[in-house]
């Protein structure tokens, strides 16, 4: 064997070995980082949370008020951007053949989908809490509403793409008006798909601190009116985690245990419902 | 009543399906019909609601550039191209410069580069040559969910468990064997305080890495693998494949995707923010801390005092959406340069 | 000459007459695609410095066989080979072969062109430089060498630093083969080398097999009979992944002992 080909071999070993390193590397940090949750997390898991309102500094006290406030402005935000992402999504598979709308409104699409969110809360505090001179939660689920409809408008369209156009033509070759093509047999043929698509959105802004951060502030209790500041999960932890107080430390790690779960549970629902439409 | 319906039909195949089949009662004498009118009209609505949504996502982003550009009127007024160069940040004086925050948040994206696309790239290369094939989509999602683990728990992560832990042992260590090297060894000084650019940057580099990862492996397994058999019949070994022929084929791909890490890099809050430290110093070192503009927004935004101050910030917020958008559109332009090429080929 | 084909038995043992060893014998070779049994004890040599074409419908297994003499099929789990490839006194199955080194001697050229990203030059100076150190000099007298045996030289003479990709696919393909002679490999496996080619392209390209044949031994695929007709000494039918039939070319097209061979020949199926 020539020195060359044993300096091939050696070259080949070495990179594939390295590979195998960076895979390691990744997989570490994962299960590590997963298991400082777990482990912070549960300690400080107590039915309490539910129950009790963040409290100041030095007391005991949950996280009721923002875990509500959570649920609250996801659900809203989610309301509000998921048609719009759903029609944006019909627009570009469906009537984007032709014109410059579709592909340019795609091209954006992507841009906004990675677009810093902190950046979204400051247009949103612009346009929309600066206007009205106070913050409030909706706010803060517009914020979160447009950073569900790229997700939305994304997979929507990817959804709708994969339909056969032979299903749209045999339903127009009964007589059927576009639009009742579209939603009664095209997107209701991929109806999973899209649902996954809102799940992953509202994953996704689960997990959103920055958006919230000008938009809807936080607030100490509890409340239910959409047009003033509200608690939620994320500036709550935040707010606890910078601070140097052991309680709230302790609720930070709890929250951050509450908001990776909902996120993890959702992307498995959302996985699960996605394989079983597509491999029926 | 067949003749009329293909009217309609007619006109929906075009966009539907691109070119439009001749039907042969296409040419005949169409009578109005008043149903006809009504479908008719209920199509037109749905499409122009459908296009008003899909105006309503450019709306969005044009929003947003108009809306930061007003926002930082007073501070380009005050401060012009100035802004870009000042290193100076104080509240009381009114005198903002950008400097510390660009700076920081390009060497934290820096560095999470540096650190992410090389393993990212060996991620990528485990997943499309080595892993074996049960493996593959339970390791592709356990990369994937390190994508899915929101931000804050990254800062949190970082901040209570890494930081310590670069302040005792790694950084130390930096600071020994890095730090005494001649020219670059400025890079490694200052106390070993944990927190700083260098544990920002780490940090983003993991969080980076599932979608740079993602990118590559996507790309690698469209290589066609008559391509890379040629490669092995000529009795190369596997990394000699994927180095001369994968890459290479890829290359566009492989740019996308890393300006896609960049972008989201770029754009990074609250990990930067739990690490960052917040101080508006620039220093060589990137142990030492500093700021990004993403840190400097989500902790200065809410207790600026002065329509000075505020408009400074929001200054910054253009600053990072241009950068941010700029190198998304490059990488976006990049993976559709190749998506066509597949196409072609195709 | 006597020609003494094989007699029609399935599975027989093929024993063409030729002075000259056999430069690949294989044996009791059977293959399988997970649980598919996708060659059936085939036996056949490969004569050294002749053309053995291997013909048959789609499915018969002939690029499969064709694949397992340079174990290209070892790139993927689940595909596996039993039997004895015997290749300069060793069995090419075994699983101590020196994989990358049976491929530098057993080169393969494809049905699809496949010029590597990179210029003409590169790209046939880059097999050269995985098992030779050559100054620049010898390798452009390779380079042009190669392209010269290929019938390209003069195409491309001015243009090797261009990509391989700017190539039409009849140049490209050539250029695949000058790459994989380049290596000076003992035996050149072609599959289907002209199925993705206009027919001017193909008749190049059929006239360089036949100059190619004198240094190199030769083993193609084809489903065009008329080209097996014209290129090879030797020809196997496969049917289904068995050999039905293997012979001296002329024996098989003019007088082919089974029904099956007629059959197929005679276009009456495939």
């Amino acid at each position: 064997m020539s020195a060359q080909y044993s300096r091939r071999l050696l070259a080949n070993r070495f990179n594939l070995a390295m590979s195998l390193v960076t895979m390691a590397f990744g997989l570490t940090f994962l299960l590590w980082i997963l298991f400082t949750l777990f482990q912070a997390g549960f300690q400080a898991l107590s039915f309490n949370l539910f129950r009790q309102m963040t409290p100041p500094p030095g007391s005991q006290g949950g996280l009721a008020n923002a875990i509500w406030g959570s649920v609250v402005m996801a659900t809203t935000g989610t309301l509000i951007g998921t048609p719009i992402g759903i029609f944006a999504g019909i627009y570009l598979a469906e009537y984007g053949a032709r014109g410059w709308l579709a592909p340019v409104t795609r091209f954006i699409n992507d841009i906004l989908l990675s677009a810093p969110s902190i950046v979204i809360g400051l247009f949103v505090y612009e346009i929309y809490v600066f206007r009205v001179g106070h913050f409030s939660a909706w706010a803060g689920s517009f914020a979160l509403a447009l950073i569900v409809i790229p997700v939305v408008v994304r997979t929507t369209e990817n959804m709708l793409r994969l339909v056969p156009d032979s299903l749209r033509e045999a339903a127009i070759a009964l007589g059927t008006p576009q639009w009742k093509v579209i939603v009664m047999v095209t997107l209701r043929s991929v109806r999973a798909g899209v649902i996954t698509g809102i799940l992953l959105a509202v994953a996704r802004i689960s997990g959103e601190t920055a958006p919230l951060l000008f938009t809807a502030l936080n607030n100490q209790f509890w409340t239910s009116n959409l047009d003033a500041p509200m608690a939620n999960l994320p500036v709550v932890i935040f707010q606890f985690a910078m601070s140097p107080y052991k309680d709230w430390q302790e609720l930070a790690w709890a929250g951050a245990l509450l908001i990776t779960l909902a996120v993890l549970l959702l992307n498995i629902l959302a996985r699960t419902m996605f394989r079983q439409a597509t491999t029926k | 009543m067949h003749a009329p319906m293909m009217q309609t039909a007619a006109d929906a195949l075009p966009t539907i399906m691109g070119s439009a089949p001749v039907h042969p009662m296409a040419g005949a004498a169409k009578m109005p019909d008043p149903d006809q009118q009504t479908f008719n009209l209920q199509d037109a609505i749905f499409r122009w609601v459908a296009r008003f949504f899909a105006f309503f996502v450019l709306a969005i982003l044009l929003g947003i550039i108009a809306s930061l550009v007003y926002g930082s009127v007073p501070a380009i007024a005050k401060f012009g191209l100035g802004f870009l160069v000042s290193s100076e940040w104080n509240p009381v004086t009114e005198q903002f410069g950008a400097l510390v925050p660009i700076v920081g948040t390009l060497v934290t994206s820096a560095i999470a580069l540096l650190i992410g696309v090389p393993v990212s790239f060996g991620i990528a290369l485990f997943l499309t040559e080595m892993s074996p094939r049960w493996l593959k989509r339970p390791l592709g999602t356990a990369i994937e969910l390190l994508a899915a683990i929101p931000s804050i728990i990254y800062g949190m992560w970082g901040l209570f468990v890494l930081a310590p832990l670069f302040a005792d042992h790694v950084q130390p260590w930096l600071i020994a064997t890095l730090g005494a090297l001649p020219l670059a060894g400025a890079l490694f000084k200052g106390p070993p305080q944990g927190i700083g650019v260098l544990t920002a940057g780490f940090v983003l580099s993991i969080m980076v890495i599932p979608f740079i990862a993602a990118v590559m492996r996507d790309v690698f397994e469209v290589v066609p693998p008559v391509l890379k058999e040629s490669a092995y019949g000529l009795g190369c070994t596997t990394w000699e494949v994927v180095r001369n022929i994968v890459l290479p084929y890829t290359k566009a791909g492989v740019i996308g995707g890393i300006m896609l890490g960049l972008g989201r890099a770029l754009g990074e809050t609250m990990a930067v923010t739990f690490l960052i430290g917040n101080a508006h110093r620039l220093t060589v070192s990137i142990l030492a801390p500093g700021n990004s503009i993403a840190s400097a927004l989500a902790n200065e935004f809410t207790e600026a005092v002065g329509d000075l101050y505020t408009s400074a910030l929001i200054e910054l917020g253009l600053i990072l959406f241009v950068i941010t958008f700029i190198v998304l559109a490059l990488a976006k332009l990049l993976l559709l340069q190749l998506a066509k090429r597949e196409g072609r080929k195709t | 000459m006597n020609l003494d084909t094989v007699v029609a038995r399935p599975n027989a043992q093929a024993r063409p007459v030729d002075p000259t060893p056999p430069k690949i014998s294989i044996r009791d070779l059977d293959f399988f695609y997970g649980k598919f049994h996708a060659l059936k004890k085939i036996n056949l040599d490969v004569a050294e410095r002749r053309v053995t074409a291997f013909i048959g419908p789609s499915g018969c297994g002939k690029s499969t066989l064709l694949r397992t003499m340079n174990r290209m099929y070892s790139l993927y789990p689940g595909q596996r080979a039993t039997g004895q490839i015997m290749f300069n006194g060793r069995n090419l199955l075994d699983s101590g072969i020196d994989l990358n080194m049976l491929r530098a001697k057993v080169g393969m050229v494809f049905q699809k062109p496949t010029p590597f990203p990179m210029s003409i030059y590169d790209n046939i100076a880059f097999g050269v430089r995985l098992y030779e150190s050559l100054s620049a000099r010898q390798m452009d007298e390779r380079v042009e060498w190669a392209l010269t045996k290929a019938a390209m030289w003069g195409e491309s003479k001015d243009k090797l630093k261009q990509s391989g990709m700017a190539l039409s696919g009849g140049q490209q393909q050539r250029l695949c083969i000058a790459r994989a002679i380049a290596v000076k490999p003992e035996v050149l496996l072609l599959d289907e080398p002209t199925s993705a080619l206009d027919p001017i392209s193909t008749a190049k390209i059929e006239e360089l097999i036949f100059d190619l044949k004198n240094d190199y031994t030769i083993a193609i695929v084809t489903h065009n009979m008329q080209q097996a007709a014209r290129v090879s000494e030797y020809t196997a039918y496969m049917y289904l992944g068995e050999l039905i039939e293997f012979g001296a070319t002329d024996e098989i097209f003019l007088r082919p002992r089974r029904k099956e061979t007629e059959d197929y020949i005679t276009g009456r199926f495939g």
